[in-house]
This record gives structure tokens, sequence and C-alpha cells, in this order.
């Protein structure tokens, strides 16, 4: 079986990036001696802190605008915001909400602005994001040093410097911000969704009537769900208690991760097997998914990994923002405005020819990604709990892009998947490296050293490669009309 | 009476840094005619069809001088949507395809058809959904509309070249609102079946109404297909002309500026082939190229032997070249000189003296950015170590030996240029053709596989091409395997010719086999 070997050594090529830091990762954990649970619990809250953030870059690589380093300035607009809020006095999630609803329009100017100017440099949009970054910086700090206080009077002793102008290095969250999109419960969410479900239905019913499109019976479907839904989480008081904690044991969320897809896998089965009889659907597949979820189900009680459950707890609501983000960035590609990006990513020139607004497009992803590189910034902020007022934001592009990195994508391609898995590995390393240093060469900084070796190596042989691709590639004498199996393998 | 004109081009002139490769040019067609638009490589069709279209390459480089009117108003068309906008479709010379894209994408590609959703309400048309189905119906009936049999959701990537040109033809086809349709070339990579089955199809669509402008090199098309006709020299329009008042020689003389004579005039023949020694052998070759799958090829080309491979297309001719280069899965023999080739590695042919021009215009990895010269040495200066003076480990480019080089193929093959210096992206179509042509002779290979050497050439340079092929067979004793849907052209260089049909080799036959035996031998299998 050549064919079997051949695909199994392709696979590993493949995937020779996450391969190599699973194994690292694995070999640090081993290192620094630190406990399991200890690396899940941290790893989970990192995940919850970062996750977000790294989501926002898969946008412009899809409209082949490359690694954006310019969510920087996305960092930027939802630092203002911050500041201001704090300013101002405001609290909880209304703190939050209001932050995003401030920083929302400025991430959207930002984002135009960066896009015109990549828009004037096309093929070294990452450097000049890079470059763009350390500019923004810059006028930040002119802003947060001097204009704070300076030309904009702000008197508030705890945020600004005691000569008067300026603002503090750091701003304590704590007491208002902090947390607070974490602890928003579960119910909540729930009851905004069965309300916005039951609004739909509205809208619908109006377009229905207006213009008799659409099926009647799927809208009263639709409205019916919604306040079946809420009834059903106002009035079991089991359910509700249940419900209204904010932070969800890891054994809970596993279960009903298992429930939801076993779910849905028995619902796809009968929907498209006896309802639609549709003859390509394979039952192997599903049932495949259903033995898994099973057996995940039963590995649940081995007792490290039961450990690890009784001990992790996960913010819900932020959770789900991330899951959301996932959502959108896969279904944005069935839209007409991912598809257009994707053909602009694809080539410009045959996107140009087919009449599109090239300029444009490209303009629409940068704004995207920097509006959602702004809100992930906020979930990070809220999440640790002390804005460095001037160190918060310089290296989220350069982390967020190692992270992506790891996870094997590339300049050209990256998936929620990679980013997931990256923004695992990559933790995992920045959690245990420093322990592992401490524990192989007593010296924990040594560890430091290496994670931030990791981060910028990666980056650097990533963009290297690209290089070396776009530079050498059509460097081949008889190129291949298909693939690029046969590329790599005369070079 | 003043004739009612879709389109008038007046006045138009065009440099590229002080290089004018239009002058004055006017342009005139009527609604519902086919209008030829013909000259040599490098008389500046293209470039007056990318300023119809609005193509940026003309506005980022100083726009042009002149006017245009559609329908006797004037319009101002600075891109491609404004271009659209009026009506106008465009295959252009190259391939405007995306490889990774399905084939029903490519049909739909800015045209996307989408259904409202809940988002599409609030942030409008750009987060509407798309209709997947409706749209893989629309390609399905284009397809169907041009006779391509092909499933609409496979990839583009890997298709054979004349897919990717009907490809082309039915996302033009798929418009709706079209007034004037141009076509640039459309029938330089297709055989001469697949050509007729398209120009059919241009006459009904311009029987709709439509008018449309077909630039080609083949002149015979031109009189049988169109109504009338523009040439160009040197950038300068030279006649127009209704196509009954014109013959094809006088459409050869006026386009390029001299009588022209027969195809090929051969040298003196001295060689003497021998069936034992045998330079290519392919014993029960398989190639897994999709559109052309070769099945079971059995073939000894001998050496100094100039070898013809035709066939319609589909059959398999062009999935033997690619083959044995590496380019696709291949299994069986092949021996070079006896010697048996590592089909699974890419390079081996090459590393065993084979040069391979491919027909694939797009993919044959010419160095868009870099001077001519550079291009043409490329090959031989990476694979055989040649045009370098070696300083111990480090090897440095002879420039003075480049040049000469270079400029002895751009005299020999006609290269249309300002020198060897030249970028090869700002050169005309079939100029860099010939550039891919240079290199591969520049290999000085033992044994040459050209696959359509003088696709999208014009007829006087292809004599040169075919002349020189045949003095470095006769004077080096190289031996040429030629694959061509151009039976004229494999008739008047080739000493054999097989034909293939369904994937294997049908019958081997003379060059001056009568029509008949070469047609049944097409269609058999
Ligand atoms: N981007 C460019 N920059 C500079 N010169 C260019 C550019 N594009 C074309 N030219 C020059 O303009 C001239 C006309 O080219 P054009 O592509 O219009 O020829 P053509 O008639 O289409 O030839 P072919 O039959 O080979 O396609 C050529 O001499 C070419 O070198
Ligand atoms: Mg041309």
């Amino acid at each position: 079986m050549s064919n079997l070997k051949d695909k199994a050594i392709k696979a590993i090529l493949d995937n020779k990036v996450v391969i190599l830091f699973v194994l690292l990762c694995i070999a640090a954990i081993y290192a620094s001696k630190s406990p399991l649970t200890f690396v899940a619990a941290e790893l989970f809250t990192r995940f919850g802190r970062n996750g977000f953030l790294v989501l926002s870059l898969l946008i412009p690589v899809l409209a082949g605008m490359g690694l954006n380093f310019g969510i920087v300035i996305g960092a930027i607009a939802a630092q203002i915001a911050v500041f201001w809020v704090v300013y101002w006095g405001f609290t909880g999630i209304t703190g939050f909400l209001l932050c995003v609803l401030m920083s929302t329009p400025i991430a959207i100017l930002f984002g135009l602005l960066v896009g015109r100017l990549f828009n004037k440099m096309k093929g070294a949009e990452m450097i000049a994001g890079l470059v763009l970054g350390y500019f923004a910086d810059g006028l930040y700090q002119l802003f947060f040093l001097y204009i704070i206080g300076g030309i904009i009077p702000v008197d508030n002793p705890r945020l600004i410097i005691s000569t008067g102008i300026g603002v503090k290095n750091t701003i304590d969250l704590a007491d208002n911000l902090k947390y607070s999109l974490d602890t928003v419960p579960m119910i909540a969410i729930l009851k905004i969704t069965f309300t916005i479900m039951f609004i739909a239905a509205l809208v619908k019913l109006v377009l229905y009537l207006r213009k008799k499109n659409g099926s009647l019976q799927s809208i009263i479907m639709l409205g019916a769900a919604a306040v079946l839904g809420f009834a059903l989480i106002n009035f079991i008081p089991p359910l509700t208690d249940f419900l209204s904690t904010d932070r969800l044991l890891l054994l809970d969320a596993v279960t009903i991760a298992i429930i939801i897809l076993i779910a849905y896998q028995v619902w796809d089965l009968i929907n498209k097997k006896l309802i639609k009889k549709d003859p390509h659907y394979q039952i192997t597949r599903p049932l495949l998914f259903i033995a898994l979820a099973i057996a995940l189900y039963f590995a649940t009680y081995l007792k490290p990994v039961e450990q690890i459950l009784l001990f992790v707890r996960i913010p819900v609501t932020t959770y789900l923002c991330i899951v959301a983000l996932c959502l959108f960035n896969s279904l944005i590609l069935r839209t007409r405005l991912g598809q257009n990006m994707r053909t602009v990513g694809q080539s410009q020139t045959v996107a140009n020819a087919a009449g599109l607004d090239v300029d444009r497009l490209r303009v629409i992803a940068m704004i995207i990604s920097t509006v959602l590189a702004c809100w992930g910034q906020l979930i990070y902020l809220q999440n640790i709990g002390t804005f460095s007022t001037y160190g918060a934001h310089t290296q989220v592009g350069q982390f967020a892009i190692a992270a992506l990195l790891v996870g094997g994508a590339s300049v050209q391609k990256a998936n929620n998947k990679q980013a997931i898995i990256g923004v695992i590995l990559f933790h995992t390393l920045f959690i245990v490296a420093p322990q592992a240093g401490k524990e192989l060469f007593n010296n924990a900084q040594l560890g430091e050293y290496f994670r931030v070796f990791v981060a910028y190596g990666v980056i650097a042989v990533s963009l290297a490669m690209h290089a070396w691709k776009t530079t050498v590639k059509p460097k081949i004498t008889t190129a291949p009309s298909s693939g690029e199996e046969a590329t790599v393998a005369q070079s | 009476m003043s004739t009612h004109f879709l389109l008038n081009m007046k006045n138009i002139s065009k440099e590229y840094d002080g290089n004018q490769v239009l002058k004055n040019v006017n342009l005139q067609v009527k609604p519902g005619e086919i209008h030829a638009l013909i000259g040599e490589n490098g008389a500046g069709k293209s470039t007056l069809m990318n300023i119809l279209f609005g193509m940026p390459v003309i506005h980022s480089t100083g726009g042009f001088e002149g006017t245009v009117e559609i329908n006797g108003e004037q319009v101002f068309i600075d891109s491609p949507q404004k271009a659209i906008d009026y009506g106008i479709g465009m295959v252009h010379q190259e391939f405007m395809l995306i490889p990774g894209f399905t084939v029903t994408e490519n049909i739909k590609i800015g045209r996307e058809i989408s259904k409202p959703s809940l988002l599409s309400h609030l942030f409008g048309k750009g987060m509407e959904t798309l209709d997947f189905e409706q749209m893989a119906r629309d390609a399905r009936k284009a397809l169907s509309d041009i006779g391509l049999n092909i499933e609409e959701y496979i990839q583009v990537a890997g298709l054979p070249v004349g897919y990717m040109q009907f490809i082309e033809i039915a996302r033009e086809i798929d418009k709706t609102g079209i007034k004037l349709l141009v076509f640039d070339e459309p029938t330089a990579v297709l055989t001469e079946s697949e050509a007729e089955r398209l120009l059919e199809i241009m006459k009904v669509i311009a029987s709709k109404g439509i008018a449309i402008i077909f630039i080609t090199h083949r002149l015979s098309e031109v009189k049988n297909y169109a109504d009338s006709i523009t040439i160009l020299r040197d950038g300068e329009v030279v006649t127009h002309k209704d196509i009954k008042d014109i013959s094809i020689i006088e459409i050869a003389e006026l386009m390029i500026g001299r009588k022209v004579e027969k195809l090929v005039d051969l040298a003196e023949d001295t060689r003497t082939l021998s069936d034992s020694d045998i330079a290519l052998s392919l014993k029960n070759f398989h190639v897994d190229m999709p559109g052309e799958r070769v099945r079971g090829v059995d073939l000894d080309i001998r050496k100094g032997e100039i070898f013809g491979i035709g066939g319609l297309a589909g059959q398999g001719k062009l999935g033997i070249p690619n083959g044995i280069m590496g380019l696709y899965k291949a299994e069986g023999t092949v021996e070079i000189f006896g010697k048996k080739l590592d089909l699974s590695k890419l390079g081996s042919a090459l590393a065993n003296g084979i040069a391979f021009v491919s027909e694939d215009r797009r993919g044959v990895g010419l160095l868009l950015d870099e001077s001519i010269e550079l291009n043409i040495v490329f090959s031989a200066m990476q694979i055989k170590d040649e045009f370098l003076y070696h300083l111990g480990p480090v090897k440095l480019l002879n420039q003075k030996q480049v040049r000469q080089h270079a400029l002895k193929m751009i005299d020999l093959l006609d290269i249309r240029c300002t020198g060897p210096t030249q970028k090869v992206g700002s050169l005309s179509g079939g100029n860099q053709q010939k550039v891919c042509l240079a290199r591969a002779l520049t290999m000085n290979p033992e044994i040459l596989i050209v696959s359509e050497p003088t696709r999208g050439i014009d007829i006087g340079a292809k004599k040169l091409v075919l002349e020189y092929l045949a003095k470095l067979n006769r004077e080096q004793g190289m031996t040429i395997i030629i694959v061509s849907s151009e039976l004229v052209e494999l008739r008047s260089l080739c000493d054999r010719i097989a034909i293939v049909s369904g994937g294997k080799v049908s019958a081997i036959v003379k060059p001056d086999a009568p029509d008949a035996e070469i047609g049944l031998a097409m269609a058999a299998g």
C-alpha cells in the first residue's frame, strides 16, 4: 500500500509546523513538571482572553492581504474607549457595552484609513502594517501623554499623572471593567438570543406579508421556538439556577457539547436520509461522529481527565463570543461579500477584469478585521483586569500572528481550525516555558526568552517562506499546470 | 446615409513609456457583425482592446488619446466595471480564470447570484447568501449551450487549456445585457474542430444583434466567419474593409507588409534515420491528466527524427508530453536513449536532456518582471550551468555572452521588443510565446518537445519558427517532437505523425497521407 504511505507522508509534511509544536509543548509540559490541572486552567483562561484577537486575522488573509499586522490599530481604538469609559465611571457590562459602542466607530474609521493606505502599497501590506503599527503607537503616546490633560482637561488623580498632564502607566480595571463580559450569566445570553429570534420572526413576518416570499410555516416555527425557549429557561427553576452562573464547569461544557453534537448528527441523519432521501448522503460519517462523541463521553471518566474537567471553569459568554466569530468567519464564505473577497485574494487582475471593485473590497476586509481586533482587545483587557496604558497594544499583532502561524496557517491560507489550534499550542508554550526553563536550567528568564524567541522566530520563518515562495516559485522551467506539490518537489 | 455604429473608436493613440504602440487608430463596429481585428504580434490589437475595456494597465501607464463612442454617445471607460456596465464583455488573451475555483464559481465570477438573508436586510447586498444551486444551474446551461461536456463543480486547475478557453466563453455567454463581445485570440488554444465549434457559437451570438470583435492569427477563420475586417500594422490601421472585398492573401500581405511565400522552406535533408537508434521510447504509457488522459501508448521515436503528434482535443495528445515531463501522474516505461526515466521525479526528464515548451500559456513559467535576456538563458543557466563564470564556488552571470545570445534569438525569432532588457511582462502575447520558445531552444537539448509551437504567433513569425526547428534538426541532429492541433503545421515539417485518439495511438501516418486517412484515424477509438 504505497498509496497509503504516500498519503501519510503528505499529511505529516502538510502539518509539520503543528506537529513540531505539539511535540515541543509536550516536552515543555513534561520538563516544567507543572500539574496538568494548572496548565489546563491557565490555558482556558488564555484562550478566552486571546482567541478573539487571533480570529480577527482571518478575513484579510482571505482577501489576499496577508497577516494583518495592522490589528494593533484596532487595539488602540479599544484602548481609547476603555480610558474614557473608566474616566466616566461606568462599570460592569454597561461599561463594556459602552466601550464597544464607542470604540466601534473609531475602529471603522481606522480600518478605512489603514485599508486606503494598504491599497497604495499593494504587495507590501505586511511591512506597511508593521510600520504603521509603530507609527500609530507614536500618535497614541502623544495623545495619552500630552493631549489628555494637556489639551483636553481631564481631572482624575487615579488616571492622570500628578503633574496633571498625561495618563498613568497602568490603569486598574479591577472595580470597573474587570470580568465585565466574562461574568455575564448564560441565562442573559439565552434571553437575548430568544428575543432576537422573536424579533427576527416578526421582521420576517412583516416582509412576508408585504412581498409574500419565504414560507409562513418556518416563520411561525421560529417565533414559537423563541417563545418556548424563553418560557423554558424562565419557568423551570433547576434550569434557571444552572444557567444563572457565569462560569461553566468544563465537565458540564463537555457534556453539553457532546449532547449537542449527537443531537445534531441524529437530526441531520434523519433529515437527509429519511426525509429528503439524499442519495449522496453517506451514513458512515454521522455514525462515526456519534461513536466518537460517545467515546469522548466515556473518556471524561478517566481519572486525570476528570480531574481537569472538575477543576476548570470557563467564562461562557466570552467563549460564546469566540464561537460566534468562528461562525461569522465561516458563514461569510457563503455570502456574496465573502466570495468576492476570496476572488480578490486569489487574483486581483481577474477580480478587476470581472468588474469587482478590488480596492473597495480590500478596504472592507480591513474594516472588518480592525473592528474585530478592537473587540478582541476589549475582551482581552476585561479579562486581564489591568490596563497597561502604553504597553497593552504594542505586541498584539505579533503575538496574535505568531499564534495563528503556529496553528499551521500561512500568509495565503488561514482558517478557524488553524487559529484555534494555534492559540492552544502557542499559549501552552507561554504557560510552561518559564517553569521549564527554571527546572531545566535553573533560570526562569531563559524560558521567557525562549517563548519570545518562538513568537518572533515563527513569524520570521513564515515571512521568509512566503518571500521565498513568491519569488522562487515562478522560476521553474516547465511550470506544472496544477498544484504546488510538483513545484516543491523540484526545488 | 450614415451607418449606425455600435462602437466607434476615433483617433486612438497610446504610448508605453515613450514607445508609441497605437497611432490614430479608428475602429468601427456595427451591431450584429463579426469584426475581425488582424495584425502581427505586437501590432497593438490587445492594447486597443484593453483601452476599450478600461484595463488598469492602460490607465496606470498614462491613459490614452482619442475618443470612444458607444451608440453614438461618447463614453469614458476607465475601469472594467464601467465597460461591463456599458454592455461590453471580453475574453482576454490571457486566461482570466481562478484555478482554485470551480467551473461554476469562475463562470459566475463577480456576478454571483444570491438570496436575501436576515443580515442582508441590515448590511446590504454584500451579506446576501449565495444561491449555489441557481448558479450551478446557470453554469450548466451555459456549458451545454457551447457544447462543453464537463461537470460544473470541478476545479479549473489542471484542466486542459482548451477547456479553460470554453469556460471563459461560457462566462461571457451567461451574461445578460451584452451588446459587444471582444474575443482576443480565443481560437489560439483550440484545435481546428473546436475552433469551428466556437466560431459557430459566435455566429449564433452575432445573429442576436450582439457585435463581436474577433482577434486571431488564423486567416481562414477570418475569411469564413467575419463580416468585416480592420488590419493593424505597427500600431496603425492599414485597411478597413468588408470581408467580401478582400482575399486571404491580401490580408496576409497587408498585415506583414510583404509577400508571404509558402509555409516552410526546408533545408536540404542529409539525415539517415535508423530504426535501431531510438531516442525516446514509450511502453504501455499511461498519464492521468484530466481531460487529456493517455491510456496505454507505445511509441518509438528515432534519433534525429521530427515526430508529430496530432489528434482532436481531449483525446490525450497533450497528456503524452506532460506525462513524460512528470507534470502529471504517469505510469509505464519511458526510455531515453535506452535509459529508463524515473517518472515519479519531476525534474528527471529535464535532467536527461529533454526540453519542453508547454502548450499552457499561463503556466509557461516566464518571469514576467525580468528582462527578455534573463528569461531566455534562465533554464540553461539553472540546469546546465551555462552563461556563468565560475570563480571557485561563486557563480557569476556572464553578461556579455547572455546579451549576445539574446540578441541572436531576438533576431532569429523576430521578437518585437525595445531591446533585450525589456521586461517580458510588457511584451505582446505572441512575443512572450516566442521568448518561451527561445528559452527551450537555448537549452540545446538532445530531444526537444514542443507543444503547440506556433500558438498565438502570426503567420510571418510562424514560418521563422518552423524553419528554425527544421534547421536545428538538420544541422545538429536534434530529435524534435511536435504536438500540434494544426495539421498543416505537422505535415509541413514532420517525418511521421502519430494520431492520438481515445488515449491511444490510432495510427502513425506519413506527412503526405491523404486527409481521409488522417480523419479516419482521428475518429477512431
Ligand atoms: N504593459 C506594457 N508596457 C510596455 N509595453 C507594452 C505593454 N503592453 C504591451 N506593450 C507593447 O505594446 C505593443 C503592442 O502589444 P499588444 O499586446 O497590443 O500586441 P498584439 O497585437 O496583441 O500582439 P499579439 O498578437 O502578440 O497578441 C508591443 O510592442 C508590446 O511590447
Ligand atoms: Mg495580443
